[in-house]
């Protein structure tokens, strides 16, 4: 049957991978192509970079990663971060990326999502949904979040994932916004209200601070793949033993 | 220097699937596209894919490729991926659309509502690796493990008549939560749902045996026995 995935994220500004905390405070963790390869060989399922800082940075640096990695990294990875339009989302895809993640300019126009999909197919339009819990609300819910976390929205976090499905996203990468950075795991209610309500696979993402945070996120937020960062990032833990601290739970992995 | 054409029918990145290939097959002149005498002229062919079938259709003909695909189908060492094996068959689900007809079947969307063994909502596209169980010897196959893991991302999988004339045999299956067939093979060709370039390992070595691979003859008496026996 179909494995779960655990995917490692690179979060990329000027050309390196980064890493902060509740999306301010970054530190320098190394060269992308390299911590790449790195997580192929410990069998990553797939890849994730996202360029944090593209909305005022230079953007092209992040298309000569895409090709280098493209050549040497034989796994399906997934590239976001300042794409606004179906031609940035061709230029992603024409340097090698399988799937293109699209955040804030799903917000400020959600056509793009059914125009990019229309175009370059479902499978490879990842909708990234940052999402926070309301404070002061007499039921659960989540808003959701652009600019990299800097700036709410208004939008029920829940109907936008309705949404996204409904206009064409293959994917989600739900990123729990109140958790991301702290390593206190995953907000497993928010994961598993997208898992449950939606078709299309989901990805929890934010607070992973050990292994056990991981086979939680399938086991009891059913997300369809886990994505982490800095546990990997460091030399904590490999993805290889994330797997198999997962097969020892009895989740379906790729070993 | 053997020439392996990648068909461009502008449908999105076929930079993994060459990146691959040269990767394995050092010797070799991996050439992305849409040409067709350039198709016509090399000596195995890749049909790639991704995106809708419609879509995928359409382009094909719109670039004059339709010939050059369907002969290099006929006669040379030919690889279909995900799309590029589904528009292989009769037809599709996908927006109701005619498929080039090389191998009899048909293409069909998973269900809604599918759940697992354990009563968990399985999604649809069916996203990442899965096992894939080889059911017949394939020189495509080799050094690469029974049940292995490949990479998968569809919404549609082919449904093959299995047995009478012109029909493929079932090269692979796959299981969400059904047994589905995940791999065709017929003479020249070879046609896989999963996506080698993106299946590490496993799928560099499904590449590297198509780079070098010496179909027998489409109607030789070994091919025929394995229809027999499948179809039986």
């Amino acid at each position: 049957m179909l494995a779960k995935r655990i995917i490692p994220c690179l979060d990329v500004t000027a050309g390196r991978v980064v890493k902060g905390i509740n999306f301010v405070g970054l530190r320098d963790a190394g060269d992308p192509v390299e911590i790449a390869r790195r997580y192929d060989d410990q069998g990553a399922d797939e890849l994730t970079f996202l360029d944090i800082t593209a909305s005022s940075d230079d953007r092209d640096l992040i298309l000569h990663i895409i090709e280098s990695v493209a050549a040497q990294v034989f796994i399906p990875f997934t590239v976001g971060g300042g794409v606004r339009s179906v031609n940035d989302v061709r230029r992603l895809l024409n340097a090698g990326a399988d799937k293109v993640s699209i955040n804030t300019s799903a917000v400020q126009n959600p056509q793009l999502v059914a125009d990019a999909s229309g175009r370059y197919g479902a499978q490879c339009i990842v909708v990234a949904i940052d999402a926070k819990r309301v404070v002061n609300s007499e039921t659960l819910r989540w808003e959701v979040y652009t600019h990299g976390g800097r700036k709410a929205t208004g939008i029920d976090a829940l109907e936008w994932g309705r949404k996204m499905q409904a206009l064409g996203a293959g994917e989600i990468l739900l990123t729990s916004m109140d958790r991301d950075g702290t390593r206190v795991g995953f907000d497993i209610e928010l994961t598993r209200a997208f898992s449950d309500m939606l078709e299309i696979p989901v990805i929890a993402s934010g607070g992973v601070g050990g292994l056990a945070h991981l086979a939680d996120g399938v086991l009891q937020g059913r997300a369809d793949a886990v994505l982490a960062a800095s546990i990997f990032h460091y030399g904590e833990f490999t993805v290889r033993q994330a797997k198999e601290h997962m097969a020892g739970k009895g989740i379906e992995v790729r070993l | 220097m053997s020439t392996i054409a990648v068909i461009d029918y502008g449908m999105g990145n076929l930079r993994s699937v060459s990146k691959a290939i040269e990767h394995v097959a050092p010797g070799a002149q991996v050439c992305v596209t849409d040409d067709p005498s350039v198709v016509r002229s090399a000596e195995r062919v890749v049909f790639p894919g991704q995106g809708a079938m419609p879509d995928c259709m359409r382009e094909l003909r719109g670039r004059g490729l339709y010939e050059a695909v369907m002969d290099a189908a006929r006669d040379k060492p030919f690889l279909g991926i995900c799309i590029g094996l589904q528009m292989l068959f009769d037809r599709s689900e996908e927006g109701d659309t005619p498929g080039l007809g090389v191998l009899p079947g048909r293409v069909r969307r998973f269900a809604h509502d599918l759940k697992d063994a354990a009563g968990q909502k399985l999604k649809v596209p069916h996203m990442g690796w899965n096992e894939v169980e080889q059911r017949i010897e394939h020189p495509l196959w080799k050094g690469i493990a029974q049940n292995a893991r490949f990479y998968f991302v569809h919404s549609y999988y082919p449904d093959p008549v299995v047995g009478g004339p012109g029909a493929g045999l079932t090269a692979g299956v796959s299981r969400y939560p059904a047994e589905f067939s995940c791999a065709a093979a017929r003479g020249n060709l070879f046609a896989v749902q999963f996506h080698p370039e993106k299946s590490a390992a496993a799928g560099l070595q499904l590449l590297a045996n198509f780079a070098s691979w010496t179909p027998l003859n489409g109607s030789s008496a070994a091919v025929q026995a394995r229809l027999r026996d499948q179809s039986t």
